[in-house]
């Protein structure tokens, strides 16, 4: 063979002997490493009862974010939806009237703001392109449902509920 | 009588019959013509086009940051790779490069998808030539891969950890305590997975001397990859067009001249021990430093075009893109291993038996969606 780069191995091959050519050995090599994996330690996890832990960057659901007094972070500005490129997210912007700055953080916020699971590919580039902190992936899996329309997270499922904050203090 | 518009018997009395689309053999929706004379296969026609979904297409819309995620999808099993083969593209488009702890973390990461999509295609061949027990070791080790990616990338399969200039997160603290333990117990599972399949007699006769391909017939068909290598075509990307600082570590490629579905295997089998030797190497010295290269919000590419070839766990995959100054690009070609992996398979199956198209298909390590694209 032509020697082309300057590292290379040549894999050998040698035939097979006597004793691998009967069948007999390869079988009882092949049970008694599958019988020795009995005495092993488990390598499955009974999965509803227990539950692995997820990485604190794992992609999961998304979520949108609250500030320290529990307002709402999202500005309704559409990096998001600009960065998706499953272009899964819409939303609708307004503007906050006086009297509602405990429920908004700024001027202006989602009205609506949608976010279709079935196009979402957990990419995370919604998380990176917020300037607001306001949306993230969190550490969970997006439950299974029955119809399509289910799966169009509305606002108020992505919110992290208010009274969660009540409890902290 | 007919079977997709045409007869079951043709006039030269060869039989034809449909494997797949939905064959459990066939890892996926790949759909194979086969006309047989008795049980000796005239001539094989691969259907391809079941899970197209126009990647290259899809591109041209999207920006140069966001057209990374669509090639996890291609060959999923090597989805890191893919990734690092567009964001080596943009760079090299942008004149820039990654940080030197990217580009260490790229390589760790690419080789731990390599170990662990090699593992996969282990466990599938056994499966395919009646070993099941394989199935479930190669699962177990590659679980443990996966538990890596996900707590480094966010993502155990489309991992999208690439970005243009680096990587998107730092690593995981535990990273690299945990990619020794795996490597420590990867080195002992391949001697058992020698012991277990490469050796048994049954094995060595379905794969030895099934599925020729020479030399010269891989250089025509273009086949890259181990199945390349295998027949003796020096192949290796990594060897050839050192990208990521691959010239800078120790690693061998493997070369076999046999061509047969045994080669194709041993190639492979090697080729983790060299995946692990160079995780081993560059564990301890990923240097300090950010783990990526600032780049503007909206990435925009000079006029001109820009091509960057990587190997993949299955061969050669290149992109090119075609930039027209724009903020995405004018056109995007992949040259996918697989595709031209699997043009070779009529040629190999000619006069060999239809348990031996199986061999021969898995050993060849398809993975659909990369055809299709």
């Amino acid at each position: 063979m032509e020697k082309l780069t300057n590292r290379y191995v040549q894999i050998n091959r040698d035939p097979m002997t006597f004793g691998e050519k009967i069948y007999i050995p390869a079988i009882a090599k092949g049970l008694s490493i599958t019988l020795s994996h009995i005495f092993r330690k488990k390598a499955t996890v009974s999965y509803p009862e227990q539950k692995r832990p997820f990485s604190p960057v794992y992609r999961g659901l998304h979520i949108l974010n609250r500030d320290e007094e529990g307002r709402e972070r999202c500005t309704a500005c559409g990096l998001c939806a600009l960065a998706c490129p499953a272009e899964a997210i819409t939303m609708e912007a307004a503007e906050r009237k006086p009297g509602e700055e405990h429920l908004y953080r700024e001027e202006k916020y989602a009205a609506k703001y949608e976010i279709n699971m079935l196009r979402c590919i957990f990419c995370g580039y919604c998380e990176e392109a917020c300037p607001k902190d306001a949306v993230y992936l969190s550490e969970t899996l997006m439950p299974s449902n029955y119809t399509r329309q289910s799966f169009i997270y509305k606002k108020e499922d992505l919110l992290i509920p208010e009274h969660k904050k009540q409890d902290d203090k | 009588m007919s079977l997709l518009g045409e007869d079951i018997v043709t006039e030269d009395g060869e039989f034809v019959i449909n494997m797949g689309p939905q064959h459990p053999s066939t890892h996926g929706v790949l759909h194979l013509k086969i006309w047989l004379d008795g049980e000796t296969i005239k001539r094989v026609q691969p259907h391809l086009g079941y899970i197209h979904r126009s990647i290259e297409k899809m591109s041209e819309n999207l920006s140069y940051r966001n057209f990374i995620f669509a090639t996890s999808r291609m060959d999923y099993l090597s989805a890191h790779i893919n990734n690092e083969a567009c964001a080596l593209c943009v760079e090299k488009g942008l004149q820039i490069e990654a940080t030197p702890r990217a580009q260490v973390i790229r390589i760790l990461m690419a080789e731990l998808t390599r170990l662990s999509s090699h593992q996969l295609w282990w466990g599938c061949t056994g499966l395919d030539l009646g070993a099941v027990t394989p199935f479930f070791y190669a699962f177990r080790e590659r679980e443990a891969i996966m538990e890596i990616m996900e707590e480094t990338c966010g993502a155990r399969l489309t991992m999208n950890y690439m970005v243009p200039g680096g990587v998107m997160y730092d690593i995981h603290p535990n990273f690299q305590k945990r990619v020794k333990d795996v490597m420590k117990q990867i080195k002992n599972n391949l001697h058992e997975y020698f012991e277990i399949l490469t050796g048994n007699v049954i094995f060595e006769n379905r794969t030895k001397g099934v599925g020729y391909l020479s030399k010269e017939d891989a250089i025509s068909y273009g086949v890259t990859g181990p199945t390349g290598r295998a027949s003796g075509v020096s192949c290796d990307v990594r060897k050839w067009f050192p990208y990521e600082g691959y010239d800078k570590v120790q690693f061998d490629e493997i070369l076999d001249n046999c061509g047969d579905c045994y080669a194709r295997y041993m190639v492979r089998m090697k080729e983790m021990d060299q995946s692990v030797s160079i995780i081993e190497q560059l564990i301890d010295n990923i240097p300090e430093g950010d783990f990526q290269t600032k780049t503007k919000n909206v990435i925009k590419l000079p006029k001109g075009e820009f091509y960057q070839r990587v190997e993949t766990a299955r061969g050669e995959l290149g992109v090119f893109i075609v930039s027209d100054g724009a903020a995405s690009p004018y056109r995007i070609k992949y040259r996918s291993p697989n595709f031209s992996n699997l043009s070779a398979i009529d040629h190999m199956a000619r006069g060999a038996k239809i348990g031996d198209l199986i061999a021969i298909m898995a050993t060849l390590d398809l993975v659909i969606p990369d055809i299709d694209r």
